[in-house]
């Protein structure tokens, strides 16, 4: 672009002539905000034109999570609730990209509020796998996931409370990473669960992530969970050996309920990183079959608080021919929130309520400590740790749909980083006999996304060179 | 059995939500599944551990000479003019549902 073999605004009209072509058999989109896109484009192509260096992402096309605010463009975390709903400010992390030159084609699907495993809790209709349309894309960013798999956009970001971002891109095939908690603004972020809440990208290459993440990374005044901790060039630092660099594998992620073919290929993951110089130490976090359960506690108890402002006063729908104040808020909620939002609700309103809250609430928050604990007692011995994803690869739509549990149990081997606030990844690492995607997750310590990005580009590099 | 129907019409109370008879049903099945599952946490006697509410409770919390590193941090400098600019009026109600250009407006508040 910068040579102007090709400009911005036709980059722009070519990934929307994509979308037009093949969204309707996936279902990634949501809005497009091709006004906004054609806007920035013609700005870069005027950069561009007067041979100035374009911005660092100058051109580069993006799809946002329709969780995360966009100014003037509809953002309706997957809910009827907020089905009209046209913020007046831009998340940070948004900003961010746009500043650097990036292009927003548009809003992608997404459980609602962030609540699901499978995108089948959008109030608007499902994603499809673009590996497999008879699948499911992961949830909950699975609109982030599938675009970026079905080349309808160069990156995406996701958010990520459970594994709404690792899960997803291990099920379509593509890099995803969850920053470190406080790593980047949730600034305009709609937040479900505000301990657990993370932004972060989804992208086909794991260099592509690190620019993503470089650029949104940083202290916010917005956001004051957002840390002042140094931001550093995770690509230069893609330079420096994985050799001797110490692995963990925990037993807990390779045991019941994993299917064999998910483990073949993790451990055949690990041989090669083996191979690439890695010391691969045996570990043990032995409190990792407590995370779901101290999760839906945690997770559920902090949406039912987050979620109390909608309420039909300020913005999105509310309930017509109300004859008191009660009532309105009564009939604006059950008729804006789907089953899941208010299942999770209501299971948190119950952690949380008189009586209950020192067996549940107070309990997870201790469990939390214990689950955090076994991460920085392994992170003595080992700077990163490799597990499967997910237990298996992509399900069916419909599979799991009338089961919460068994919905709940597809994050066994994600929640635990939420929890802990370490970062993660997910990177493709081959395939089942069915083709489907099946992903390998490195966690590492606090703010220590370079040492994951590193070891994940170094995998990369040896499977698939020049990616 | 932990969640009975009253229990959800108390708890749905609550969450300002009514819910239909079909969902509470629902409702009392899934939770007391859930619930169900949730007290595997019963197994770990964690009296002399202290909760974590926020991450940072717990970053860099075994590293003494991280301590300092702290994050989630709300101080800031005052600033001089006064409060942080807010969004301006008019388009803080462009959302609202109903408003009278002034203020947002609800159904009758005071019940009898």
């Amino acid at each position: 672009m910068q040579d102007r073999k090709i400009t911005a605004t036709a980059l722009a009209e070519a990934f929307y002539a994509k979308i037009q072509k093949d969204d309707p058999q996936i279902g990634a989109y949501l809005t497009l905000s091709k006004d906004r896109a054609l806007e920035q484009a013609g700005r870069i192509d005027q950069l561009a034109s007067r041979g100035e260096t374009l911005p660092p992402l100058g051109g580069v096309p993006i799809g946002i999570k329709d969780l995360l605010s966009t100014r003037g463009v509809r953002t309706t975390a997957g809910s009827k609730i907020l089905g009209n709903y046209v913020p007046p400010y831009d998340c940070t992390a948004v900003s961010r990209l746009e500043a650097a030159g990036a292009i927003l084609l548009g809003k992608l699907n997404c459980d609602e509020f962030a609540m699901g495993s499978s995108n089948e809790n959008s109030a608007w209709h499902p994603v499809r796998n673009p590996r497999d349309r008879t699948r499911v894309p992961g949830g909950s960013s699975g609109g982030s996931a599938a675009a970026v798999a079905a080349d309808m956009a160069v990156a995406t970001l996701g958010s990520d409370t459970g594994g709404s971002i690792r899960q997803p891109a291990s099920f379509c095939g593509v890099v995803g990473l969850m920053p470190t908690y406080g790593r980047v603004s949730r600034y305009g972020l709609i937040a479900f669960a505000s301990s657990l809440d993370h932004i972060g990208p989804l992208t086909k290459t794991v260099k592509d992530a690190a620019i993503v993440l470089r650029t949104i990374a940083g202290r916010d005044p917005m956001d004051a969970t957002s840390a002042d901790i140094p931001v550093p060039d995770y690509v230069a630092e893609f330079e420096k050996p994985v050799h001797g660099l110490k692995i963990g594998v925990a037993k807990e992620y390779l045991g019941e309920g994993l299917d064999p073919e998910v483990r073949n290929a993790v451990e055949a993951a690990i041989q090669k990183l083996e191979k690439l110089g890695c010391k691969v130490v045996e570990i043990s976090l032995p409190h990792t079959k407590y995370a779901i359960p101290t999760y839906y506690i945690i997770a559920t108890a902090e949406a039912s608080s987050n979620l109390a402002r909608f309420d039909g006063v300020r913005y999105g729908y509310r309930a017509a021919n109300a004859r008191t104040l009660s009532e309105m808020y009564r009939r604006t909620r059950d008729e804006g929130f789907g089953a899941e939002v208010k299942r999770r609700i209501m299971l948190g309103t119950y952690a949380l309520s008189a009586g209950y809250y020192d067996a549940y609430y107070l309990k997870a928050q201790k469990v939390r400590t214990l689950i955090a604990g076994d991460f920085e007692q392994a992170f003595h011995k080992v700077d990163a740790i490799v597990t499967p994803t997910c237990p298996t690869a992509a399900f069916k739509l419909g599979e799991k749909a009338g089961d919460p549990l068994a919905m709940y149990l597809a994050d066994i081997y994600t929640v635990t980083a939420d929890l802990a606030g370490i970062p993660g990844i997910s990177i493709p690492c081959g395939q089942t006999r069915d083709k489907l995607p099946i992903g390998l997750q490195i966690l590492g310590r606090h703010f220590d996304e370079a040492t994951i990005l590193r070891v994940a580009h170094a995998y990369e590099q040896a499977v698939t060179p020049g990616a | 059995m932990k969640v009975t129907s009253k229990d959800v019409s108390y708890v749905a109370d609550l969450a300002n939500m009514e819910l239909n008879d079909e969902e509470r049903q629902r409702m009392v099945r899934d939770l007391n599944s859930i619930l169900d599952y949730i007290d595997l946490l019963n197994e770990l006697d964690t009296s002399s551990v202290e909760p974590m509410a926020q991450v940072s409770d717990r970053y860099a919390a075994d590293q003494a000479e991280k301590r300092s590193v702290r994050f989630a941090d709300a101080m800031r400098e005052d600033i001089k003019e006064g409060l942080r600019k807010s969004l301006p009026h008019d388009v803080a109600l462009q959302n609202a549902p109903e408003s009278d250009g002034t203020f947002f407006k609800v159904p009758k508040v005071i019940e009898r």
